[in-house]
């Protein structure tokens, strides 16, 4: 099961990486996301899978009685779950508000904060200038 | 007071300062709240300096949250680099919230601006006292959703597509964090900060532990902006508001130095020679393309959001350096980044402010209309780039002596090379916007603002850093001293782990 978990999460790592690297902003959204959950699969592996009973310690007792299962990780992992929603959410609101007023999803089209010599109207390219 | 509460005040006190912005803006209009986060950061400077006067006199203190015992509750605790990283979070805050009064429109101030403002700097405060490493993990969210916001509110072209850079290249950094804290997690089975000191020792794995220590520098790199992941810096930071440049320029990029600076001295130190060699040569490549970088820039913001790139390469050298008096310049340059920073960044508000642009070839004529102008220019412009004798001066001296000490020549020469092309970008500044005239004429440079009282909140906060930099730079005996004993802290963390594990071994 360590395994499969881990080359699941080692999956959708590279899936991620391939989709940050696209221009398209929606596609590079996809990849926050997944690169969202390999990490979270990560924490929950990396915390060692039991197959124990809910980590609850009966009335009375000291110390839980049979095998439990580890509750850290899976603590760890929702408040990452609940900061990462936010995140995304604030991530595509931004995507949807910059594709609405910049009037583009692509990276390479995105020029005004850093302008390039290229996009400026008022300089010439060779092609057009002659 | 007691320590949990003179632990929690930095915290609790921008976030209350929050909460109370957020309503006295609904009830009183928008601009009402602007005055809540001056009095929030003010009093968020006072009780870090109640915070500061107790670590100075006992060493560091702890608190545990909820009353769980370390290592299994959340610990907030502060050594006197955390402390005096408050205290300067403080300091600065005060400053841009007296020049957010003036900077920050009504607009801006209506989609709340001022709660949002304090929610980044308790978010600040939180990850420079947290002795968690998860815990450190969700203040850097407070801190960036925070960041996100300021920085593209208003909403103009330029801040969307600045605001889009700057936050998926954080994201990345951030799940680049959790997973190292994951596997961390998995490695030593704890992430309290002292607790990972004493169980890193019982892990016989090497490979793996320097393996995690490279995924956090990856991490903490994209916040500290170090070669080559500082890509996101100069594309957003000259897009919002120059109150908001301002305190990013100041805050953001060193908290991520700070958690270098913790994860390396505190509980990555078995492999110095790998972790710390990578790191010396990551500040020398940071120093050498900042400052490259900063002499291709013609744009005000733009070649000081260069220059914050270069000088994070001198923390990151004293960090890697890793001796006690290296340590002693990397948290005095720390504290003397942040001032000088933030002040040059307001500075190149007022300027825009006086003559209508930050592009340097279309201004000028500023030393002629307002001499004190210049002057305030030129005493950060100087200590940044290291003259005496002024803040900055001592801050390189130390470091380059350090680096003498352990002979690395290399790492001095660059240093101090690229100490004076800071003059050069410098003296660039000084001669385009205060020396030559205005090209419209020197009738173009009109008043800093329109009323009396924008004028003095914009011109305020500008003379407090300056005299504070004046300060360190003529006795910078106390502030060596509070350095020195960081720094010794730093390199026998014995008392920090003693402090919070308490009388556990």
């Amino acid at each position: 099961m360590d395994v499969l978990l881990a080359l699941l999460a080692g999956l959708l790592t590279a899936a991620a990486v391939w989709l940050l690297l696209d221009r398209s902003l929606v596609r590079v959204l996809f990849g926050l996301a997944l690169l969202g959950n390999a990490a979270n699969l990560v924490i929950f592996s990396a915390g060692r899978l039991t197959a124990g009973a809910p980590p609850i310690v009966p009335v009375g007792a000291e110390a839980p009685l049979e095998t439990v299962a580890n509750a850290l990780p899976q603590a760890l992992i929702l408040t990452a779950i609940v900061i990462s929603f936010g995140l995304f959410a604030f991530a595509l609101a931004l995507v949807h508000r910059a594709h609405k007023d910049l009037g583009t999803a692509d990276i390479d089209a995105l020029h005004d904060a850093e302008p390039s010599p290229h996009a400026d109207p008022h300089h010439s390219t060779p092609e057009t200038g002659r | 007071m007691s320590p949990a509460m003179l632990l929690t005040l930095p915290i609790a006190v921008p976030l209350a300062a929050a909460i109370a912005a957020f309503f006295v803006g609904r009830a009183g209009g928008p601009q009402a709240a602007r005055w809540v986060s001056v009095a929030g950061s003010a009093a968020l400077l006072v009780v870090s300096l109640a915070l500061m006067a107790e670590v100075w006199a006992v060493g560091p203190i702890a608190a545990q949250m909820g009353g769980w015992a370390a290592p299994f509750g959340i610990t907030l605790v502060a050594d006197v680099l955390g402390a005096v990283m408050v205290v300067i979070t403080g300091l600065s805050g005060l400053a841009v919230a007296l020049y957010a009064v003036a900077d920050i429109d009504p607009a801006r101030s209506r989609l709340g601006w001022h709660p949002l403002y304090m929610v980044l700097l308790a978010g600040v405060s939180g990850a420079f006292l947290t002795g968690d490493l998860f815990n450190l993990y969700v203040w850097f969210e407070v801190m960036l959703i925070a960041s996100f916001c300021l920085l593209v509110l208003g909403g103009d072209r330029e801040q969307l597509d600045g605001g889009l850079r700057y936050v998926f290249l954080n994201l990345v950094a951030t799940v680049m964090f959790l997973s190292a804290v994951g596997l961390l997690y998995g490695l030593t089975g704890t992430l309290n900060m002292a607790d990972l000191h004493v169980a890193l020792k019982q892990v016989d794995s090497p490979a793996l532990v320097t393996t995690i220590a490279i995924l956090f520098v990856g991490a903490f790199g994209i916040k500290s902006a170090v070669f080559p992941l500082f890509f996101w810096l100069p594309a957003s930071y000259h897009t919002p508001p120059v109150a908001v440049s301002a305190i990013f320029a100041a805050l953001l990029t060193k908290v991520g130095v700070y958690a270098l600076i913790r994860m390396f001295t505190l509980v990555f130190t078995q492999d110095v020679d790998y972790t710390h060699g990578l790191l010396l040569v990551i500040a020398g490549l940071t120093m050498v393309t900042g400052v490259l970088g900063a002499a291709a820039q013609t744009q005000m913001r733009k070649i000081l959001s260069f220059h914050i790139i270069s000088q994070i390469g001198y923390m990151v050298m004293g960090l890697a350096l890793y001796t006690p008096l290296a340590l002693l310049g990397a948290v005095f340059y720390l504290v003397h980044h942040i001032i000088v920073k933030a002040n040059l960044f307001l500075v190149s508000g007022v300027a825009k402010r006086m003559t209508g642009s930050f592009e340097l070839e279309r201004i000028g004529g500023l030393y002629r209309a307002k001499p004190w102008l210049a002057v305030l220019f030129l005493i950060p412009a100087l200590s940044l780039a290291g003259i005496p004798p002024l803040s900055g001066f001592w801050a390189k001296l130390v470091l380059v002596r350090a680096s003498l000490e352990v002979e690395s020549w290399l790492i001095a020469a660059t240093a101090l090379v690229v100490g004076l092309l800071t003059v050069f970008s410098m003296s660039k500044i000084w001669v385009e916007a205060f020396w030559k005239p205005h090209p419209d004429g020197d009738a173009a440079v009109t008043v800093t603002a329109p009323t009396r009282l924008e004028t003095v909140m914009l011109v305020t906060p500008i003379v407090l850093l300056a005299a504070v930099t004046v300060i360190i730079g003529v006795v910078p005996q106390p502030f060596l001293d509070l350095a020195a004993r960081s720094a010794a802290e730093l390199m026998a963390p014995e008392a920090y782990v003693r402090t919070v594990l308490g009388a556990a071994p």
